[in-house]
């Protein structure tokens, strides 16, 4: 395969071969191409080199209607439903089972039904699909290629949003589904599970096929370094640990049944990890401090005195600054140069009069993509264009600027090539040696484990537990909290 | 200077369309001109200028009120280079021919027949030497016809300055709206509001036909900040139970319609001083109407606002992801606020200027304005979804909507066709811009 966009060779000369019933792990950094490659094979963007064979048979995807007759599904990571759609509608979208131009509603929900039930899962088939949680919304997805009898699935990072319980269901699906001979190609940051479900690691770098061995035959570290393309040290960079008095102290936090009394402080120089499953209250419990939901209760206070948040504006002005776990939907200003996106929460010092200071602007944001190292042609470029680690750098010298005595972190390195994370993990690390109280907020164990100094397990809006001692807490330790 | 010419034609990528259908309607409107009325006058005073020193001048226009112009300037400037003026004559042929007869007979002889292009042409002036022998041997001296587009001609782009300039202005608040991702369809009722109060205001308060400069400042002040306020209600609907805006300023559009007819009692009030046209009518700074200025300093401002000012980034970061300003600090709801406010403002100031346009407030001002802003605004390059857009784009596009609109009625275009073309103009200027920006 080879594809090439303005500028850029995202794939030069990638062959990929899949077996029946193999689950193929496809790993790389961002920007290596494994995004392409799975859109050439879902016919959403067509190669400009290259022959796709499937049983023997050469198939031309150019559309993602070619793809989906040659049996080839692709899984997005956000997914492709109609969110006001029920599940039902959506597995027949675009190929409804129709009697005399009427949709035979009854029938497609009895076919529905059974593929779920194929699945060994329940589904609320009348509840429109925006209200299904992610892992269900993944189901339907599964159940959609399983409708049109597809025999290569694709699945674009499908742990991403998953609850570790949820994944383990997800695998059972997976091997269910290599029973059946459906190839499956697995795209994942996390390494763990490609020891866990694949049969076959390929990695990609720079849109290269850089190696490809049996899962059996190849370690972890071998294949951070072949993703990276140098020897990785270590995942985490070690830090001096100076804790302080408390600075950020919560208590009796409450939100419906989100967030139910939680209560908890970070000291000076400290770096606390709210661990548990997705859904747990973690990004909720953050956000009531943040001011970016109202809570009905609690107190919040920095430095002993009480804050009167009501607004991220007032959160802002107090010194609390939030990186939030979607940067595209709530970080970021896409459309905008990423200078503006920097400027927008520094705006009051870098105007006066109600003029922006442009020069200022200007030399100040160069100072930060310096120091942070971002990669961008020049100041004015879109914040859409950049690649995930970039953007998430472009979203903490936001902070950075502010000067916020608390930052919260919500999953820093979901979707970060290693590189980045690890410069993510620096600067954090730089952060705590300054005196500032950080929040992380992490779904990956390891990372928990390796950057937190002390750990709070949430578990259905509240607090189930604290493991002072984090860099002698086991995985096993924080699940059982979890999951309490 | 070379790049700055390529920034603004990357950024403005209207301008080309612009300057495009000016040229078209230049070439097609290029046409024979004759210099009237004063500078008529004069040229041919110049002319005779270099016949003799002190020529004897027959002077024949026309009943028009440029031809009176011609012949009172024409008589004022030789008379003082030290020509004579034998005779002046406004009318038809015939009353220059019994004028000539009279100088015939009374033994008179003239040196130069000096008249307008038209009156050039009668009969009468034909043949003078073998007509009039008496005479002398009188040259024919008319202004002389040039070549030059109508479209170009002063009166003529000041007049497409005049016609766009309320529907500028008020696309100025329209542009704020749109880059915040929201609508504004109630301005051509407010504009029509704004108007019917400002009218009843001069009429009942101020003292009707014998208004003072004060009293009608005051009327028409008070007929914007009301209209200001309807946007305040819109703003307060949007933000505070995030109705959609749409939803919103449609409502205020039949309720801002319905308060105009029964405020005008369905009629037009036009009890009011000649001296309100000031605004519409007059133009005091370099022959630029008022409202032509008023519109440049409005854009201006708002060029500024929107480029510099924490408010204008405030503005496009909420149309861009209002989430995400709402989580860097931006007050969201006072954003929007501001921009429903200065919409409706904008819409005000625009039926203020339209009243003294017409010297009159009626209920029907501004019919279907909302869709001709919208229109200039997305021709300008705006995006309906929010975030993106430029001030001076609108201007540009409320221009290219005005010359079109100009440059069909210069060539004869019908009215209903004009509609037509005016739909597929707009559709094809937003095309371009997606085919030169696709996403």
């Amino acid at each position: 395969m080879v594809k090439s966009f303005p500028g850029v060779q995202a794939l030069r000369k990638v062959d990929l071969t899949l077996g029946c019933g193999e689950v193929l792990a496809l790993i790389g950094e961002n920007g290596a191409g494994k995004s392409t490659l799975m859109k050439v094979l879902g016919g959403a963007q067509p190669s400009d080199e290259g022959v796709i064979e499937i049983d023997g048979r050469a198939v031309v995807l150019e559309t993602p209607m070619d793809a989906r007759q040659a049996g080839v599904a692709v899984i997005y990571q956000e997914f492709n439903l109609v969110p006001g759609l029920t599940a039902v509608e959506n597995i027949f979208l675009g190929k409804e089972v129709t009697r005399l131009g009427f949709v035979a509603r009854k029938q497609e929900r009895q076919q529905a039904a059974r593929l779920f039930q194929r699945l060994g899962v329940e589904i609320d088939l009348d509840l429109p699909c925006r209200r299904l949680t992610t892992a269900q919304q993944q189901l339907v997805e599964i159940a959609k290629a399983l409708a049109f009898d597809a025999r290569i699935i694709v699945m674009d990072e499908p742990s991403a949003a998953l609850t570790s319980h949820e994944v383990a269901r997800l695998f059972d699906i997976i091997r269910d589904l290599k029973t059946r001979g459906i190839g499956i190609i697995y795209i994942s940051h996390r390494l763990d599970e490609v020891f866990a479900i694949t049969d076959r690691v390929m990695i990609l770098r720079d849109g290269q096929n850089v190696g490809e061995r049996s899962v059996g035959q190849i370690t972890r570290n071998e294949m951070i370094e072949m993703m990276v393309g140098r020897e990785l040290k270590d995942e985490f960079p070690p830090r001096d640990v100076r804790i302080g008095p408390a600075r950020l102290e919560v208590a009796g936090l409450r939100r419906g049944r989100d967030v139910q009394d939680v209560s908890f402080s970070v000291g000076r120089g400290e770096i606390l990890a709210l661990a548990g499953l997705v859904g747990a209250g973690r990004t909720e419990t953050v956000r009531l401090i943040f001011g970016a939901d109202r809570r009905d209760a609690g107190e919040i206070r920095l430095d002993g005195n009480l804050l009167a948040v009501r607004s991220p504006r007032d959160a802002i002005a107090a010194g609390i600054g939030l990186l939030t776990e979607d940067r595209k939907l709530q970080g970021l200003v896409l459309s905008h140069a990423v200078r503006d996106n920097f400027v927008l929460p520094n705006l009051n010092r870098l105007s006066r009069h109600g003029f922006v200071q442009r020069r200022h602007a200007r030399e100040e944001f160069g100072r930060y993509a310096d120091l942070l190292r971002i990669r961008i042609p020049h100041q004015e470029q879109r914040a859409a264009n950049l690649s995930g680690g970039n953007q998430q750098k472009v979203v903490l010298a936001k902070w950075l600027a502010r000067n916020c005595e608390v930052l919260i972190f919500d999953e820093p390195t979901r979707g970060i090539d290693a590189g980045a994370k690890y410069e993510i993990y620096l600067l954090m690390n730089e952060l705590a040696a300054q005196g500032k109280a950080i929040i992380m907020i992490s779904s990956e164990l390891p990372e928990v484990l390796g950057m937190a100094d002390r750990i709070l397990v949430m578990h259905q809006g509240r607090v189930t537990g604290q493991i002072e001692d984090a860099r002698r807490a086991t995985q096993e330790q924080i699940m059982q909290l979890a999951v309490a | 200077m070379h790049h700055f010419i390529k920034t603004i034609l990357a950024e403005y990528s209207m301008i080309l369309v612009l300057l495009l259908l000016c040229a078209y309607f230049s070439v097609v409107t290029y046409s024979d001109q004759s210099p009237a009325g004063e500078a008529g006058a004069e040229q041919v005073a110049a002319e005779l200028q270099k016949l003799r020193e002190t020529p004897l001048v027959f002077i024949a226009a026309g009943r028009q009120p440029d031809d009176a112009a011609f012949a009172a300037r024409l008589e004022r400037d030789i008379t003082a280079n030290g020509a004579r003026v034998v005779a002046v004559v406004q009318g038809e042929p015939k009353d220059a021919r019994e004028a000539l007869q009279q100088i015939a007979a009374a033994g008179g002889t003239i040196d130069a027949v000096a008249c307008t292009q038209s009156a050039g042409a009668w009969l009468v002036f034909a043949d003078l030497t073998s007509d009039f022998p008496a005479l002398g041997n009188p040259r024919l001296i008319t202004p002389r016809s040039y070549r030059w587009p109508n479209f170009l001609k002063t009166e003529n782009l000041l007049n497409i300055a005049n016609q766009i300039a309320i529907i500028a202005i008020i696309a100025i608040g329209m542009t704020m709206v749109i880059i915040t991702g929201g609508i504004d369809l109630s301005v051509g009722s407010l504009l029509a509001l704004s108007a019917v109060l400002a009218a009843r205001f001069i009429r009942d308060f101020a003292g009707g036909g014998n208004a003072s400069a004060g009293g009608m400042v005051l009327a028409c002040l008070l007929a914007v900040v009301l209209s200001g306020v309807v946007g305040a209600f819109s703003g307060f609907m949007i933000t505070r139970f995030r109705i959609p805006p749409f939803i919103v300023t449609l409502a205020m559009m039949l309720v801002g319609s319905g308060l105009a007819y029964t405020l005008a009692n369905g009629q037009s009030i036009y009890q009011l001083p000649d001296s309100f046209i000031w605004l519409g009518r007059n133009a005091d700074l370099f022959s630029l109407p008022n409202a032509v200025v008023l519109m440049l300093i409005l854009y201006a401002m708002a060029h500024i606002l929107m480029s510099r000012m924490k408010l204008g980034r405030y503005l496009y970061s909420v149309g861009g992801n209002s989430e995400a300003a709402r989580l860097s600090g931006v007050p969201v709801q006072r954003v929007l606020m501001f921009a429903y406010i200065a919409s409706a403002l904008l819409a005000g100031l625009g039926g203020v200027i339209m009243a003294s346009q017409l010297k009159s407030g009626s209920a029907t001002y501004g019919n279907m304005y909302e869709l001709y802003v919208i229109a200039a605004v997305v021709v300008g390059g705006t995006s309906l979804s929010g975030g993106e857009g430029k001030m001076l784009g609108t201007l540009i596009g409320a221009f290219t909507i005005a010359v079109i609109q100009n440059g069909m009625n210069l060539t004869n275009v019908e009215s209903y066709t004009q509609k037509v073309v005016l739909g597929l103009v707009i559709l094809g200027a937003v095309l371009v811009d997606r085919l030169r920006h696709p996403r």
